[in-house]
């Protein structure tokens, strides 16, 4: 997801340059100069009057990001960060795994185990996952790499099930979430005055709101409220299918206050620039004024705020699962996995290692990569050296002083 | 602490034992305390060692003032900063710096600690931000005396309101426990001062004091300064870009150009022989007050009107048929009550008119209200009282709708270059985008014209696929006046479109400027505090002095012979770059300020 609002930028940078596309050959005929000034290249005589102009200011700094664009050098800065890339390899992998084993709803995927159904329990349902240093001999995945619950079902099968559930969830909320909260805040924050202060105690009011609570009256409304308006059982099974969708939206109405009063904060900062004013001389309506000139500027924000906004929404998922609110049967989630099975722990530990294994995976990679576009998008952070390349940098400037102090020596 | 016998570090003034290292003893004048010999100082920039400095050696003798001028980026302000150990991680000085027998480059960070603020101090550019909010003034000052001396608290503070009488600030009793948000910017500084001769250092390290402050505070911090070095016996190194300045306070001046020391000698020496063919352009590009003045031209009486008692300027007689560019009738521009502030009128009784075609200057310092009146103007603000018309298009009262046709007369070129241009926009896009709006310009056609206005400014057309951060804020500026000009307005607002830049490339700006005027023929209210600049640019100067204008006339006038009390102390107050002449109006400049016994 992350990645997505990634390349939504540099899309906007294509974008651009289509626009304006590339000057025709004869570009080169114009007496211009590159250097500060801008006096006509011909109006400068020789080299001594070469040597009267400075190199002007931020020449260090600038060899940094020479040449690239605002993506790129956001870019450059996202996959230093090690945490970030760690999260994004992780997450990609998790993603991977849960699809290629299990599919995507119609298509089937290369697990064996498709549809989820009781059988024998095996070696008391123990893992037959064998890795060589972790308690095996050679790697093995064996029949359910997982073990089996108390009623032999596979439980690879419903772990993979309950990471898409779990990735479904986070994607949904956090569209819903950034939908609403970007909204509400740029309106308030561009707007201010009566505006702001409507949408900004409309928002107060939502943060009131307790989530739990709100998570188990939707929880019991997807349950009752067929057999009240009298609805078949084919349209009751429907609404519980769409459980995790429901669920995700219902969570997203309730979780951007958040992003709103950020969003909202940036764009009362952003107002003051004098991009902003001049884009308004210049005639831009205020509906361009947010999308094109301010929207831009606060995409660091929302990208990160969104990020952590999903990670959150993983754990409050399993948590509301956990205390069975969440989602119900027959949908499958890791929280409702480790609740199903809490009974099991002395006996049976593998039923909560497995779905906690993933849950922090994927909390803490979404978590990683919200970091990272952080710091990549905070045009403060600067490249410090580590300390064992600066001590390489310190000798190699050692040797190249020796060096000139012994031409220096020599032409005497 | 003291390695040195304690009896002999006691203070001049204050009889109180010195806890820190005393380096070398007292000084008399003429000792030479600072010998600075091959100062190299390297940055590691992404994969290789930028030399910011390289190869600086001079000496400075007790009550001397040595000037390190060059422009943005020439190593001037690294070059000091070295002396304290303040480079950031990445930096590596080398060579050697002599400190009365101590040898400052590669000293520990415990060592350096004793000398800062003790024997060398540094008074810095912008006093709000160095100066802590959340403590008094008074405080701030006693911190420094007890870190240095053994001292009881209340012979600190008596110490510390000595040093504030001594900084001429008013009232010291009562300004000890005041914080700084309740000063002046002026008076923030002479707090700053005082806080770097409270160990009587050896070396005064002075960056940028006056940029942040007006002409007429400026004028009374350096007059201030040039008292202290009577007194005082400490060396005193300026590091500034203002030639003016230069003049009025330093022995000797250190050129510097990309880290190199191009020129090194006394004030008259490179002010009256420049051999570097950089100094030659950095002296040649200062504006110079009324420099093109010839005698018989003052024939006649001055042609300028002024503000008198309760009376505000007349608006000026039309010079032309045409309909003016610009008309304000009695404006008034107010800032309405926000909570608990109340409402402040920042411009009243705004008499103005620019013809068609004329270029108009308006002067005031920080907070007079220049920039309010030109915002208006191009309708960014609503105007509360009275009539602007601009261009035949009134636009006291017009909705945003009404508005639309009246963009296309004007444009607007801002101060700062760094946040006038949308950094997610390459450049090309935001001179663009007037065309797009109103003339719907798109695709090969937009193109073709955004090459042209590349054209005019002498920018490359490649450039148009830039991003702002990338350009140097001369090149960004060019864009601003590139993207102001797109729909050949008729009015053009410039709010100090030079004041962020070095004087050579305003120098340069200022010209193409020149020349766009001449191509174009659009009318300008051309806003700066710098008088010399205004000079250069417009037929007529408005003078504005909180909120309200006092002085209207032509440009020769004004700046020769001023009518308002006002415009002749602003007038007084600019320093030129010559040590001669500045010495003659720095009399005359300290009289004004003597006889108005302003403090601010």
């Amino acid at each position: 997801m992350s990645n997505d609002n990634y390349e939504n930028i540099s899309d906007d940078a294509d974008r651009i340059e289509e626009a304006v596309p590339d000057a025709p050959a004869h570009d080169t005929e114009i007496p211009v100069d590159t250097n500060d000034g801008g006096e006509l290249a011909v109006e400068r005589p020789t080299d001594e009057a070469d040597e009267a102009y400075g190199r002007g200011e931020g020449v260090g700094e600038g060899q940094e990001v020479l040449g690239l664009s605002q993506g790129q050098i956001v870019w450059s800065r996202f996959i230093r960060h090690r945490g970030a890339i760690f999260g994004l390899i992780t997450i990609t992998c998790v993603l991977l795994l849960s699809l290629l084993s299990m599919g995507i709803g119609p298509i089937d995927g290369l697990w064996r185990v498709q549809e989820i159904s009781s059988g024998d329990v095996i070696n008391g349902g123990r893992p037959t996952l064998s890795l060589p240093g972790i308690g095996g001999s050679e790697f093995a995945i064996g029949l359910n790499p997982f073990g089996q619950d108390s009623l032999g079902r596979d439980y690879f099968a419903q772990v993979m099930k309950g990471v898409q559930t779990s990735l479904l969830v986070a994607a949904i909320l956090g569209a819903v979430a950034i939908t609403i909260g970007v909204t509400v805040g740029s309106l308030a924050g561009f707007y201010r005055g009566k505006v702001d202060m409507a949408l900004m105690r409309f928002t107060d009011l939502i943060i009131t709101l307790p989530v739990i609570v709100l998570g188990a009256v939707l929880g019991a409304l997807v349950g009752r409220l067929p057999f009240r308006l009298g609805a078949g059982p084919e349209l009751t099974a429907a609404i519980r299918d769409q459980m995790p969708v429901l669920l995700a939206v219902a969570l997203g109405l309730v979780l951007w206050t958040g992003l709103a009063r950020l969003v909202r904060s940036e764009f009362l900062t952003l107002r003051e620039r004098e991009f902003v004013d001049s884009a308004r001389v210049a005639g831009a309506s205020d509906w361009r004024i947010i999308t094109k000139h301010m929207l831009p500027n606060a995409i660091g924000v929302i990208v990160v705020n969104g990020t952590l906004l999903m990670s959150a929404a993983v754990t409050l998922e399993a948590a509301l699962s956990f205390v069975g609110f969440g989602i119900a049967e027959p949908k499958i989630s890791l929280g409702r996995l480790i609740s199903e099975n809490q009974g099991a722990f002395s006996t049976r530990p593998w039923l909560f290692w497995w779905p906690g294994l993933f849950i922090i995976l994927i909390a803490l990679s979404i978590n990683f990569i919200g970091d990272g576009l952080r710091d990549a998008f905070d045009p403060r952070t600067k490249k410090i050296p580590s300390a064992r390349a600066m001590a390489k940098a310190e000798k190699q400037l050692a040797a190249s002083r020796a060096e000139y102090q012994r031409s220096k020596e020599e032409a005497r | 602490m003291s390695q040195h016998n304690p009896e002999a570090a006691r203070s001049v003034f204050t009889d109180a034992i010195k806890l820190s290292r005393d380096t070398g003893g007292p000084v008399e004048k003429g000792d030479v305390i600072l010998d600075v010999k091959d100062l190299t100082v390297r940055f590691w920039v992404g994969q290789e060692w930028f030399t910011a400095v390289e190869d600086m050696t001079y000496q400075l003798k007790a009550g001397e003032v040595l000037a390190i001028v060059g422009e943005s980026g020439s190593g001037k302000t690294q070059s000091s900063m070295s002396l304290l150990g303040l480079l950031p991680p990445t930096g590596r000085a080398t060579g050697s710096a002599d400190l009365k027998g101590t040898e400052l480059v590669g000293m520990s960070i415990q060592e350096l600690r004793e000398v800062r603020g003790n024997e060398i101090s540094v008074i810095f550019q912008e006093p709000m931000t160095a100066l802590n909010p959340v403590y008094t003034v008074g405080f701030q000052i006693v911190e420094t005396l007890r870190t240095h001396y053994l001292m009881n608290p209340s012979a600190a503070k008596e110490r510390a309101v000595d040093l504030m009488r001594m900084v001429e600030i008013p009232d010291p009793e009562d300004s000890f426990n005041k914080f700084p948000h309740q000063l002046s910017g002026g008076q923030r500084q002479r707090i700053m001062i005082a806080q770097a001769l409270a160990c009587e250092p050896k070396l005064l390290i002075a960056d940028e004091p006056t940029t942040a402050l007006d002409v007429t505070v400026q004028a009374e911090i350096l007059k201030l300064m040039r008292e202290l070095r009577e007194r005082v016996s400490a060396g005193i190194i300026l590091i500034t870009h203002d030639m003016g300045v230069v003049a009025d306070m330093a022995d000797r001046i250190i050129v510097m150009k990309d880290g190199k020391v191009v020129e090194h000698g006394t004030s008259q020496d490179i002010f009256k022989r420049p051999q570097h063919p950089y100094t030659q352009q950095l002296l040649a590009s200062v504006p110079h007050l009324a420099e093109h003045v010839g005698d018989g031209e003052l024939e006649g009486p001055p042609n300028t009107v002024i503000e008198t008692e309760g009376r505000p300027v007349p608006l000026s007689a039309p010079r032309t048929s045409s309909e003016p560019a610009l008309l304000m009738e009695d404006v008034a521009i107010v800032y309405p009550k926000q909570g608990r502030r109340p409402e402040f009128r920042a411009a009243e009784h705004i008499n103005l008119r620019v013809e068609e075609g004329e270029v108009v200057g308006l002067v005031g310092e920080s907070g007079s209200g220049k920039t309010t009146l030109g915002r208006a103007a191009v309708a960014l603000l609503p105007v509360r009282e009275g009539k602007m018309t601009v261009a035949g298009h009134d636009i006291t009262k017009a909705s945003m709708k009404e508005l639309k046709p009246f963009r296309r007369t004007v444009g607007i070129v801002f101060q700062d270059p760094g946040s006038s241009l949308n950094p997610r926009l390459p450049v090309g896009e935001s001179i663009g985008e007037p065309l797009l709006l109103h003339e719907g310009l798109k695709g090969a056609e937009l193109s073709k014209k955004v090459e042209d206005l590349l054209d005019s400014v002498h920018l490359p057309r490649s450039m148009r696929n830039r991003y702002p951060h990338e350009l140097s804020g001369g090149q960004r500026q060019r864009i601003g006046i590139a993207r102001a000009l797109a729909l050949n307005p008729k009015l053009l607002i410039a709010d100090e479109p030079t004041s962020a830049l070095d004087v050579s490339v305003q120098a340069r700006v200022l010209k193409l400027f020149k020349e766009l005027q001449e191509e174009y023929g659009f009318a300008c209210l051309f806003i700066s505090h710098d008088l010399a600049v205004v000079e250069q640019v417009s037929s007529r100067i408005a003078v504005m002095h909180q909120g309200h204008l006092v002085e209207v006339g032509d440009t020769l006038d004004i700046v020769t012979r001023p009518q308002h009390a006002y415009t002749q102390r602003l007038l007084s107050a600019v320093p030129v770059p010559d040590p001669d002449e500045q010495r003659k109006r720095r009399e005359l400049r300290d009289a004004i300020i003597e006889r108005e016994h302003l403090v601010s």
